[in-house]
């Protein structure tokens, strides 16, 4: 006791003074890190996508794009981004807990998730931690509606896609000379689904749709067995099918449609699942005829010729899709603004994306651009259809590249 | 709603098939609760196992499914076997938590063992009759379940014939009876606890090689299918064989009725009400003993 108040009344002792010294020497020492640090010359981006679970197809095609991405930025004259992947499970919960733990890690900004619900939890986190994201694919309306500020979605939300699924079907009928005169709307229960479900009825009364919707049908989107569905949907005597399905049940659908000898003239999907490379690998000549109102890409644009030729070389046989597109453009958003920002502070890297203004892109529609909400409300929609393993596109017709065949000829023909 | 007769008789009918592959998977769980009174939590991780394997056949060897359900019933009784032998046997007489956890963690293992071996991709086969159907009058039902059916009702009358009508049979049943008395006599407990074992991973096994030829697989349905067969044993009567099938057909046909009555998303809303109804009305399930 007397030599500790001896040591504190001379003031530093020498052990004092040689941790001091010490800690001085780190703090020194690690400056030149702190300086290069903010001179990052890549970014470090935590992907979120549901690559196991029910969605693992569409979470892998996902992540495709993403391994493609690297080689299009360099010939695009931007940063390298450091990819940090994290496996939603298909599940929200987890996709929560992956967002906070990626940024735990280091991440510096999320992009994902594919589905909506996935991406509604993402997106509390990234504000929470002011973290900024970039939304690849999730069409739920009241996500940007929160009034986010580090929130960013590069894809149309429900209403848009209905709005211009309407528009492409009424180009697509009158192109055809026919029309289905009454449909049963089928959709998943889940938060894209539902958001879909929600917004149907309203976009399509200020349509002059020529069908009637006769019956709407719900269903688990990990259902193992879609024949009751069918069974119902068959019993209207309807002539065609309005779809917002998932890639299993598509497939389960179709199967079932098949076993159940019904071959509605005309199936309309609003979702992925039916142009889905996995989808025409499985069924064949079967997956032939279904007609999918999606965000898609201009093949016309200059950086899509370099997307395709990236896939080609990557994974050859698949056709670029949705999946791909958006997962690329998500990334080219963050590495578009990282370079305009030339820092990886996430306030300065919010307010660059915010002011993103790329024209150079490869989506349907003017470029990208983010209103105050976060939200891309420039892009278009396109209309294509299944045709020998290969999808056309067949609306608007400033982007087609085939004339639509209606009605889809029956499956018992094939 | 104003449906025509053949519309329910359709759903019925496709739910009477689909129940009875499913009662087929349940048996293997009942029977290996009734006898070794372990319960397995890596029963649906085991029959995707059996999916996977017949996927595999058909992939490479162009193997019919239901023609790879006896080899498969057989890779899954020696893993059955040789499970129980050395790894479950030593927990016989541990305290029911730590059983559970042993097959939950044997069940994790599954999943992602398949993960990595055939990846997060659903995949199924497309057999000659993949999209045949008959029709019987107004019915037309889907040939695949059919075929399904009737080897699910072939293996589950098999397995009463072993254990009515063998020495064996009747020895696996005075261990379920009586334990003690079982080993007095000196019969084997613990081989005879293996082959049990085998016999319901050999009844999941081929359950899964019918089911392939009805639905896809991937590695994380397992757990669905594991809570599916809870649901059918509970509701049939869990240790009893009958009571498995029954229960299988009973939420077959209830889940897709219910599904075309009122919203086909609700269907396993339905299945969970039939559950209720058995633990509040009849806890020992439909066909169950009841325990003193």
């Amino acid at each position: 006791m007397s030599n500790s108040n001896h040591s504190s009344r001379r003031g530093i002792s020498r052990r004092t003074f040689a941790t001091g010294v010490a800690a001085a020497g780190i703090i020194a020492g690690s400056a030149p890190f702190n300086i290069v640090r903010a001179q990052a010359k890549s970014l470090k981006v935590g992907v979120l996508l549901p690559r196991s679970g029910v969605q693992a197809g569409i979470g892998q095609d996902c992540h495709r794009g993403v391994e493609i991405t690297a080689g299009v930025l360099k010939e695009l004259g931007l940063p390298s981004l450091e990819i940090m992947n994290g496996d939603t499970e298909t599940n929200v919960d987890v996709a929560r807990s992956r967002a906070e733990r990626l940024i735990a890690d280091g991440a510096q900004l999320l992009v994902g998730a594919f589905d909506s619900g996935q991406s509604t939890a993402i997106a509390q986190v990234a504000e929470q931690r002011g973290i900024p994201y970039v939304i690849n694919i999730a069409a739920a309306p009241p996500i940007t509606e929160q009034g986010y500020k580090f929130v960013f979605r590069n894809f149309p939300t429900a209403p848009m896609i209905l709005t211009d699924a309407f528009a492409n079907q009424l180009e697509i009928f009158k192109i055809a000379g026919t029309a289905p005169k009454t449909a049963v709307f089928m959709h998943v229960n889940d938060t894209f689904g539902t958001a879909m479900q929600k917004g149907f009825t309203g976009v399509m009364s200020k349509f002059t749709m020529p069908y009637k919707v006769v019956e709407t049908i719900s269903y688990d989107p990990a259902a193992r067995d879609l024949s009751v569905e069918v069974a119902k949907a068959k019993a209207t005597g309807a002539d065609s099918l309005i779809m917002v399905s998932r890639l299993n049940d598509a497939i389960l659908l179709t199967r079932e449609l098949v076993k159940q000898r019904w071959s509605p003239t005309a199936v309309l999907s609003m979702g992925p699942g039916w142009y889905e490379d996995q989808y025409l690998k499985t069924l064949g000549k079967l997956s032939d005829g279904p007609m999918s109102f999606v965000p898609w890409y201009d093949p016309n644009k200059k950086v899509s010729k370099l997307l395709e030729k990236a896939l080609a070389k990557a994974h050859p046989g698949i056709n670029l899709n949705t999946n791909h597109v958006y997962t690329f453009e998500a990334l080219l958003v963050a590495a578009d603004a990282f370079k305009r920002a030339g820092t990886a502070d996430p306030q300065k890297l919010a307010d660059a994306i915010r002011a993103t203004n790329i024209t150079d892109n490869v989506s349907t529609g003017p470029g990208i651009q983010f209103n105050a909400k976060g939200q891309n409300d420039k892009l278009k929609n396109s209309a294509i259809q299944n045709r020998g393993g290969k999808l056309v596109a067949i609306a608007p017709a400033s982007a087609s590249n085939a004339k639509p065949e209606l009605p889809m000829k029956p499956y018992d023909k094939r | 709603m104003g449906l025509p007769i053949e519309i329910y008789l359709n759903v019925a009918a496709s739910g009477l098939l689909t129940g009875l592959v499913y009662g087929l998977m349940a048996l293997g769980l009942s029977v290996i609760f009734g006898v070794v009174r372990v319960v397995n939590f890596a029963h649906g991780e085991m029959m995707t196992v059996g999916m996977y394997v017949a996927i595999l056949a058909f992939a490479t060897l162009g193997i019919d499914p239901l023609v790879m359900m006896v080899p498969i019933a057989a890779v899954l009784f020696v893993f059955g076997y040789l499970l129980q032998t050395g790894l479950i046997n030593p927990f016989i007489n541990r305290p029911e938590h730590s059983q559970f956890m042993l097959l939950v963690a044997v069940a994790l293992i599954l999943v992602n063992l398949q993960l990595i071996v055939f990846g997060p991709d659903s995949q199924g086969v497309r057999t000659s009759y993949s999209f045949d159907s008959y029709a019987i009058g107004p019915l037309i039902i889907d040939a695949s379940k059919v075929y399904a059916a009737l080897a699910a009702v072939a293996v589950a009358a098999a397995l009463f014939a072993f254990f009515r009508f063998t020495l064996l049979g009747k020895a696996i049943r005075a261990c379920a009876d009586n334990y003690h008395g079982a080993l007095v006599v000196g019969l084997n407990v613990k081989h005879l606890y293996a082959l049990t074992f085998g016999l319901g991973t050999a009844c999941v096994g081929a359950a899964g090689a019918m089911l392939v030829a009805i639905t896809d697989v991937t590695p994380t349905i397992g757990p669905a299918y594991t809570l599916l067969a809870f649901v059918i044993v509970i509701t049939g009567g869990l240790g009893s064989m009958p009571g498995a099938l029954l229960g299988g057909v009973l939420i077959g046909v209830t889940e897709a009725l219910g599904g075309l009555l009122f919203t086909p998303s609700a269907k396993s809303m339905f299945a969970f009400g039939i559950l209720v109804l058995v633990l509040l009305f009849r806890p020992q399930g439909i066909l169950g003993r009841k325990l003193s």
